[in-house]
């Protein structure tokens, strides 16, 4: 099995020189929300006024609100007032001392993957103190971004370094109050990453967050916030395919994105949350509010996730396409199995002329998993000439699975094309006995079947990313055949 | 090689194959003729190992290894290769690709090197050539969008490819017109040899024609009711099916 490319490898393996976080005393704040702990998180991170009041702004929203109830998913409630909303980053002490004491499930899993040695301690969380030859590596990327004038760091070294873009474009594509997890995530985020392009720059390479080993500790409220000035060009790579430890249970993230005029992002995500276990306990709830604003003319985002994770997946991967001509793509592979629920799929708000937008949606659902897709399809008055193709496909494996679409259509002008496709299919009998009798075993023989149907969007991954999802479709899909 | 016994086969209770006896050797060219539901395609399908036949009675064995206890894949890899009366449509999966990963699962199951690509495209190519199937079909997802004709000649290919030493063709002949009927004569004739068999499952003489056997047997409510040399297909394309039932009614 082929591990990551090289270079890949390097980086991760590479410690993190100071910088994305600065100085903070190891404690934490006892479980429970309200106004000092906000205060408390902001003092913590040493933040400027203003951002504790965007803060404290985005919690008197929250309090207002109530916790949707519309996805086709079932959970326990949550006790928001349970969760420690600040805790430095984990005690080397609890942590594994060697790989010895981490499941030895995850290892084999890591091992599946081709995870190197090191890195598989750093992912497991092993306190390790990891000696390490040389920084040059890091060193040329950083060079390298500095150079184009890209801005990449924390979002905590954002806020105090880069001020006036934070306060010019957060919130602006997800408003403090856009949603209840979206606003909860505004008061209380820890960190996360952000992102500057500057005017006419491309990008000199695909910025990912599998770079910054600190993002790990920064899992629960993450937010995100990338900016692509005009005629930029920026691809940005999210997570990571090997499963990563992780205690915290709620996972409520917020990413935006803003394209300018001719502007372009290309965010791709694999996700590989902790699902539970096999009878369903345990594993990640990941809900996630990621929107992107086609703000200028010809401007264009392209989302391509893969979802195998999380005991729960609530995500819809957005774009807002005000800008002429603008362009937003959705591509998405999520599977469900043993217990997971996901719902998941997108909306393209299409207010700007000619504007166009592609859906390509494919779930996957084995053993008790319920798959849901639900995509927003909205035309508005003023965008003449848009055009919408969606296609979903289902694929069920075993017969207690399930498949479930909710599209939704609001075409406001009529001069709009909406295209919708659908199918559900099964691995059929046919198909098995087939490559089984051409030589090819039965779990090779359904990854591959499962590979098939999600071509077109691995194809829009990276490279890398693409043989690294293919790799763990497999390992995911791993005896869900009887 | 292939010695089958005595065969008794089931679907649903519904006896489909009731005594068959049939013995194939290295070399042999065997046709299995017979009117519609009398058990050809159970035939096929039950020697490659697909599931949901109930066997009650019999055997089968390829080369002194009983076949029946062995999966799909693996009667694959002790050399039995099926083509399909019916070619599955598989979207998204590259037929090449595919046939590349059969042939190493074939290689490694015989605890031989796997091919890496550049040998594997050497050997596509050559045969490519001989079974004078069309490129732009290799490259394409397994059956997906091809024509009847299409598909039987991508499993002459396939076959081809992967070199078995018992082929089974089951209704092969099945909707083609006389171009491609020939081709898959042709592709078949040029696999002939002294260590690999063929057992031709088909409804009609003419494939015969193009690929002329050594052995003839009629199939007629689940037994091997007639057998002979191609005289015998000649006949039955005369005479047709009712003269033999009415004689095995009699006897």
């Amino acid at each position: 099995m082929a591990s990551q490319p090289k270079e890949i490898t390097e980086f991760v393996t590479q410690k993190y020189e100071a910088g994305f976080y600065t100085d903070i005393e190891q404690d934490s704040v006892s479980p429970g929300l309200n106004m000092d702990v906000i205060e408390f998180i902001s003092k913590k991170k040493g933040e400027p006024q203003w951002m504790l009041d965007w803060r404290l702004k985005a919690y008197t929203r929250w309090t207002n609100m109530i916790e949707p109830k519309w996805a086709h998913v079932k959970y326990p409630p949550i006790n928001l007032q349970a969760i420690s909303y600040y805790s430095a980053p984990k005690s080397q002490e609890d942590a594994p001392k060697s790989l010895d004491e981490v499941d030895p499930e995850l290892l084999k899993t890591y091992e599946k993957l081709g995870i190197p040695l090191e890195e598989q301690k750093m992912l497991a969380g092993v306190a390790v103190d990891m000696v390490f030859d040389s920084v040059s590596v890091m060193t040329t990327f950083k060079e390298k971004l500095a150079e184009a004038g890209v801005i990449f760091c924390s979002f905590s070294e954002a806020v105090k370094n880069h001020p006036e873009l934070v306060q010019r474009y957060l919130g602006s594509v997800v408003p403090v109050s856009d949603n209840y997890f979206a606003a909860l995530n505004s008061a209380v985020f820890t960190d996360g990453s952000f992102v500057y392009i500057p005017k006419n720059i491309r990008c000199p390479m695909e910025l990912s967050t599998y770079f910054r080993i600190n993002a790990m500790n920064t899992g629960q409220f993450e937010r995100t916030l990338i900016i692509a000035d005009s005629g930029s060009h920026v691809s940005y790579l999210e997570g990571c395919t090997a499963p990563m430890r992780d205690e915290n249970q709620l996972h409520a993230a917020v990413v935006e994105l803003v394209a300018l005029d001719n502007a372009e992002i290309k965010y791709s995500t694999v996700q590989n949350w902790y699902p539970g276990d096999e009878n369903g306990v345990g594993g990640i709830y990941n809900f996630v509010t990621k929107r992107a604003d086609c703000r200028g003319v010809n401007s264009k985002v392209s989302w391509t996730q893969v979802e195998t994770g999380s005991a729960i997946t609530w995500k819809y991967p957005s774009c807002v396409l005000k800008g002429n001509n603008s362009v937003g793509e959705f591509y998405s592979v999520a599977l469900a199995r043993s217990y997971q629920q996901a719902d998941t799929g997108t909306k393209m708000v299409h207010l700007g002329e000619n504007t166009r937008s592609t859906i390509i949606s494919k779930g996957i659902s084995a053993d008790q998993g319920q798959n849901a897709y639900r995509g927003l399809v909205r035309i508005a008055k003023g965008a003449k000439n848009a055009r919408n193709y969606t296609q979903c496909d289902s694929l069920l494996i075993g017969d207690r699975s399930g498949a479930h679409t909710f599209p939704y259509v609001e075409v406001k002008n009529k001069t709009a094309q909406v295209e919708h496709e659908a199918s559900t299919s099964k691995i059929s009998d046919d198909q098995l006995f087939y490559l089984r009798q051409r030589g090819i075993s039965d779990e090779d023989a359904i990854n591959m079947i499962v590979n098939g149907f999600c071509r077109e969007v691995f194809k829009e991954l990276p490279m890398e990313f693409a043989v690294e999802a293919q790799k763990l479709l497999s390992i995911s899909l791993e005896g869900s055949i009887g | 090689m292939l010695k089958i016994n005595n065969l008794q086969v089931s679907i649903a209770d519904k006896r489909i194959l009731n005594g068959l006896n049939l013995t194939v050797k290295a070399g042999e060219v065997h046709a299995i003729m017979g009117p519609n539901g009398s058990g050809k395609s159970t035939l096929s399908h039950v020697v490659a190992g697909r599931e949901g036949y109930d066997i009650t009675a019999g055997g089968i064995t390829f080369n002194g290894k009983n076949l029946l206890e062995l999966a799909p894949e693996e009667r694959a890899g002790e050399g039995v290769f099926l083509a399909f009366q019916y070619p599955v449509e598989i979207p998204g999966v590259n037929n090449v690709y595919m046939l590349k990963a059969a042939l190493n699962g074939l290689r490694k199951y015989r605890g031989q090197p796997e091919l890496d690509a550049v040998d594997f495209l050497k050997l596509v190519k050559a045969k490519t050539k001989s079974v004078g199937i069309d490129d732009g079909l290799l490259n394409r997802p397994i059956n997906t969008g091809f024509s009847g004709g299409e598909k039987k000649r991508n499993e002459v290919f396939q076959m081809s490819v992967l070199e078995p030493r018992l082929a089974i063709l089951d209704e092969t002949d099945s909707g083609l017109d006389i171009d491609a009927l020939k081709a898959v004569g042709d592709g078949v004739n040029q696999l002939r040899n002294s260590d690999r068999s063929f057992v031709i499952v088909t409804h009609y003489q003419r494939l015969l024609d193009y690929i002329v056997p050594d052995f003839v047997h009629v199939l007629a409510g689940g037994r091997i009711v007639r057998s002979g040399d191609n005289s015998l297909a000649l006949e039955l394309e005369k005479r047709g099916y009712d003269w033999l039932k009415d004689e095995t009614s009699t006897t």
